[in-house]
């Protein structure tokens, strides 16, 4: 008992505790939205988007939030655009935009051999450098996030369900689909530190698609998402320690065990609940 | 402006490909009105337009200020797979007024009396998916009156169900119309659907034909609005429409033989 509790003697374990647990709270949430919408594919995009404007803030020395978040948004809009006028094929489009970015940020990091250690973390996610501050800023963006789902519920229920008959029934679905996009962006920019821009998509897309295996319900599975996303964070976080491994691979194995122990206990049943998730028929 | 709706020379396309043309409606509010023809001849795009979801390219369509409209989908563009049981679907229609996520208790009386009153009682906690054609139909209605519209438009509502639920369905449509509901809606089954309404039009990027189904169900009409000959017959005072095509289609078979 006290091995299992040794890690919480240092502080930086601690922070990475909390960051981890609200992290994978917040990506559950989000994630019921990215999976239900069949956004994943944005949602792994965007996160390689955004490690692009981290690259790009943390050589020219501007705040990592304030770059890869200004990076991140104008991303998500340009994202969010292209899907909705799909101008050329919206899958090829988010492609280039992100994996450009992307291939930005490697080029960046390799030329002007930034500090090695945080375009790592950034990658593949650490523990090692997260601070008080990064606490409060995950807590932040996951509050937010709480405060957008519980005020916008019956709106973003209906524009997720059935977009076309949600704006003839009077709700503005272009600006959801935004506000949507920008909470999506600021979710992923503030858990990359964590889990790593290469392993984000697998954080979003995993709570959700167990929750639902689990339920038929709209509103059970945004509970249990958000519940299994923090159950990951924070198992995996104490995995992370006592195994040495990285936290953001150890998280997403604990959620694909997880994937796995449910499709078992549902079944046949949960198998077909997310077969077709996200498609019409 | 007693009608709800109406249209003045409407038209609709894309870019160079003409949808609708010069398209006259009224839409009263008693209003119990079918829309038939074949795929293709813009009736969907009509209802769209009437929704208020496109904006005519051509012409104008005036509302009555403050007119609700409510849209039944085609239960064929429904995601079958989404998480939301039949209480979710009905509460989800009602966006103004409460903000909190959950049912209120006034709501969950509505709602219990809104599955009640469409034979769908004791259902709401059921997944869509675990529904009867007719039950899946009646839910998407029952989420649309929930927003207590003066006109629903639904687009095919009877399309995939069998005949004991169509006339279930018609009968309800026609009880909420003599409730001071006014209706428009599309469809294809022109002898199971279209001859029991009071007023038709028939559509072909413009309307061919519009009034009661006797003056509507000609052959003259059906073949300049379906491009093919058909015979119209009378039973039990209604007009029964027969394909003339199919009709010689057993007799070319049997000489082939």
């Amino acid at each position: 008992m006290d091995a299992l509790l040794e890690p919480f003697d240092f502080a930086f374990f601690r922070n990475g505790l909390m960051v981890a647990t609200l992290a994978g709270a917040l990506c559950g949430l989000v994630g019921t939205f990215v999976v239900l919408r069949s956004m994943s594919y944005i949602g792994h995009g965007l996160s390689h988007a955004i490690f692009g404007g981290f690259a790009a803030s943390s050589l020219i020395g501007v705040n990592y939030l304030l770059g890869a978040g200004v990076w991140g948004v104008a991303s998500a809009l340009a994202i969010g655009a292209v899907t909705r006028r799909r101008p050329i094929g919206s899958d090829a489009a988010i492609g280039v935009i992100t994996t450009a970015s992307f291939a930005i940020g490697l080029v960046l990091g390799d030329v002007f051999r930034g500090p090695q250690q945080s375009f790592d973390a950034a990658l593949f996610g650490s523990i090692l450098g997260v601070s008080g501050g990064d606490v409060l800023s995950v807590a932040g963006v996951t509050v937010g996030a709480a405060v957008v789902v519980f005020f916008g519920y019956r709106r973003l229920l209906f524009s997720t369900f059935d977009p076309d008959v949600a704006g003839v029934s009077g709700i503005n679905t272009a600006r959801l689909d935004a506000l949507l996009m920008l909470v999506l962006a600021t979710s992923i920019l503030v858990t990359m530190q964590v889990v790593g821009a290469t392993l984000l998509a697998a954080t979003l897309v995993i709570p959700a698609t167990v929750a639902r295996m689990l339920t038929n319900s709209f509103s059970r599975m945004l509970w249990l998402s958000t519940a299994i996303g923090a159950l990951c964070g924070f198992v995996g976080m104490m995995a992370s320690y006592h195994l040495d491994w990285k936290s953001g691979p150890t998280i997403v194995l604990v959620g694909t065990a997880l994937f796995v122990v449910s499709l078992l206990v549902s079944g046949r049943r949960g198998l077909s609940r997310v077969a077709h998730v996200g498609h019409v028929g | 402006m007693s009608d709800l709706l109406q249209l003045r020379q409407v038209g609709f396309g894309y870019g160079h490909h003409p949808v609708l043309e010069a398209v006259d409606l009224r839409i009263d509010p008693g209003a119990f009105l079918g829309i038939v023809g074949p795929s293709g001849s813009g009736k969907t795009t009509l209802l769209r337009l009437l929704t208020g979801a496109l904006q005519p390219t051509e012409g104008i369509i005036e509302r009555r200020k403050g007119v609700r409209v409510a849209y039944v989908p085609q239960v064929e563009t429904v995601n079958w797979n989404f998480p939301v049981t039949v209480a979710e679907t009905l509460t989800m229609a009602r966006i103004d007024g409460r903000v909190w996520p959950w049912r209120s208790k006034g709501e969950r009386a509505e709602v219990d009396a809104m599955l009640d009153r469409l034979g769908l009682g004791g259902l709401g906690e059921r997944h869509i998916r675990a529904l009867s054609g007719g039950q899946q139909q009646r839910v998407f209605l029952a989420r649309a009156l929930m927003s207590t519209p003066d006109l629903l438009l639904m687009d095919e509502p009877t399309s995939g169900v069998d005949v004991r639920t169509r006339h279930e369905i018609l009968h309800l449509l026609e009880t909420l119309n003599g409730e001071g509901t006014a209706m428009v809606l599309t469809t294809h089954d022109l002898n199971g659907m279209a001859a029991h309404l009071p007023e038709l039009v028939c559509l072909n990027r413009t309307v061919l034909g519009h009034g009661p189904p006797a003056a509507v169900l000609t052959p003259a009409v059906l073949e300049a609005t379906y491009g093919a000959r058909m015979e119209v017959l009378e039973h039990a005072g209604m007009p029964v429409v027969v394909d003339a095509v199919r009709q010689v289609e057993p007799v070319r078979a049997a000489g082939r033989a």
